[in-house]
């Protein structure tokens, strides 16, 4: 019972709402659509978020309590989550001068100001930081070893080259070279790293991704129907 | 006076997390942790006043409308998770929205994701007034496609013919992943630039 009603659930709904994009009639759009698609599962999303919440809270609780490992970076992480749920839950909105306001979700309210001075400095630091890992590991396996890598490594360096300054300064001397734009031969078109990135990324990268996004888009299909059809149940999770 | 503060505080964590490019270290734990928090917290907040008090306590309790009761029963099947004996009660919620995304997805999958692109691919010649070079590039992308899908096509042998194709497909997929890689690369790098300019520029004044 515990796992065959879950799975004709998955079952009956997933039938019903095959047929809703495809059955338009007002009485489907209104109930089945927006009431249910867009109002209904964003409800459930929200006790998932708190489902999700209490969850990172007991790790950290049972952390804390065992004092395992360096459970003292898990205050820190508990101070944080209860610091900013209290300043947009609890605190009021008053006013604290400088144009701010101590509570709410405002543009001018704390819990905003320590979004754009915290997070967001460290969050983007976090994610520049792979700008040297990627760099490192490049330098490591990068080698023109076959013909598929030659070419990988040749169109990451037109790419690089093409999207800085240091691209479009090379293509203006060749063309001072080459005689300038009235010249009879453009061989400094060669050098044009801004154009070629441009038509490698139109064309050869996009043929790529278009082939790739049809295959992502069959193995969709392909997991839809098993989920729907009960032959992929691992989402139900346990044995009993 | 604020500036001033702000920007410290911004420069401090900064310098915290490029600290990890040394060695993990107290300080980038630290700051690894406050980030986790905050996001978390940043992530409540939102929940709350856009999804809670929108969806949940707004209708349900201020314009009476009763049936959205139903969700929000069905949501509190999520807490079920904390207990042992009551865990397999979260099946309810994601076999609901699991059954409603995976059957809404399937037309919404072929109609996105299949026919129109394949729609675009296949009027790849029709712009007007196309030019020599978009003929070419036309060609060029066919190909790209068709290579691409077959290299991707297991059910037949890559010898022969098809072998060669696939290979040509493996070209199109090597020239992607590298433009692809270049581009990532240089969005870190414009990053990285952009957190040398706040720490040389915004707080330390060393550049104008």
């Amino acid at each position: 019972m515990k796992r065959q009603i879950p799975l004709m659930l998955v079952l009956t709904l997933g039938i019903i709402y095959f047929f809703v994009p495809l059955v338009s009639t007002p009485w489907v759009v209104d109930n089945l659509q927006h009431e249910v698609f867009e109002k209904w599962l964003k409800i459930i999303g929200v006790f998932a978020v708190i489902m999700s919440v209490a969850s990172l809270w007991r790790r950290n609780a049972v952390k804390i309590k065992r004092k395992s490992g360096d459970y003292a970076y898990s205050y820190l992480e508990l101070i944080g989550m209860v610091l900013m749920a209290a300043l947009a839950i609890i605190a009021p909105k008053w006013n604290i001068g400088n144009g701010m306001v101590l509570g709410g979700i405002a543009g001018n309210s704390v819990y905003n100001w320590i979004f754009m001075n915290m997070q967001v400095p460290m969050q983007a630091t976090m994610f520049s930081m792979l700008a040297f890992y990627i760099a490192s590991a490049a330098y490591r396996s990068f080698r023109a070893r076959n013909i598929e890598a030659t070419l990988l490594l040749i169109t990451a360096a037109i790419v690089m080259i093409g999207r800085v300054p240091l691209g479009e300064n090379i293509y203006q001397f060749m063309l001072k070279l080459n005689g300038g734009e009235a010249a009879a031969f453009q061989w400094s078109r060669m050098f044009d790293f801004q154009g070629i990135t441009q038509f490698i990324l139109d064309v050869p990268n996009a043929a790529t991704k278009r082939a790739i996004g049809f295959g992502v888009a069959m193995g969709m299909l392909a997991t839809s129907l098993k989920i729907i059809f009960g032959i992929e149940k691992s989402w139900l999770g346990g044995t009993e | 006076m604020i500036n001033i503060i702000q920007t410290t505080i911004g420069a401090i964590l900064t310098l915290s997390i490029f600290s990890f490019l040394y060695k993990d270290n107290p300080l980038y734990r630290i700051a690894e942790h406050l980030l986790i928090g905050i996001s978390v917290g940043y992530i409540i907040g939102q929940q709350y006043h856009m999804g809670f008090m929108n969806y949940v306590i707004t209708p349900i309790f201020r314009e009476g409308q009763l049936v959205y009761l139903i969700p929000s029963f069905i949501g509190l099947m999520y807490l079920g998770f904390f207990s042992q004996k009551t865990s397999w009660l979260i099946r309810f919620p994601i076999a609901i929205s699991l059954g409603i995304g995976a059957g809404y997805g399937i037309p919404y999958t072929f109609q996105a994701s299949i026919f129109i692109q394949l729609r675009e691919t296949l009027t790849v010649f029709s712009e007007p007034g196309i030019t020599g070079f978009g003929i070419f590039s036309g060609v060029l992308f066919l190909l790209g496609v068709f290579t691409a899908i077959v290299y991707f096509f297991f059910s037949w042998k890559h010898r022969g013919v098809v072998g060669i194709v696939a290979k040509v497909g493996i070209y199109f997929l090597m020239i992607g992943f590298g433009a692809s890689f270049g581009l990532t690369v240089m969005g870190r790098i414009s990053l990285l630039i952009g957190r040398f300019l706040f720490l040389f520029k915004d707080w330390l004044h060393i550049i104008s």
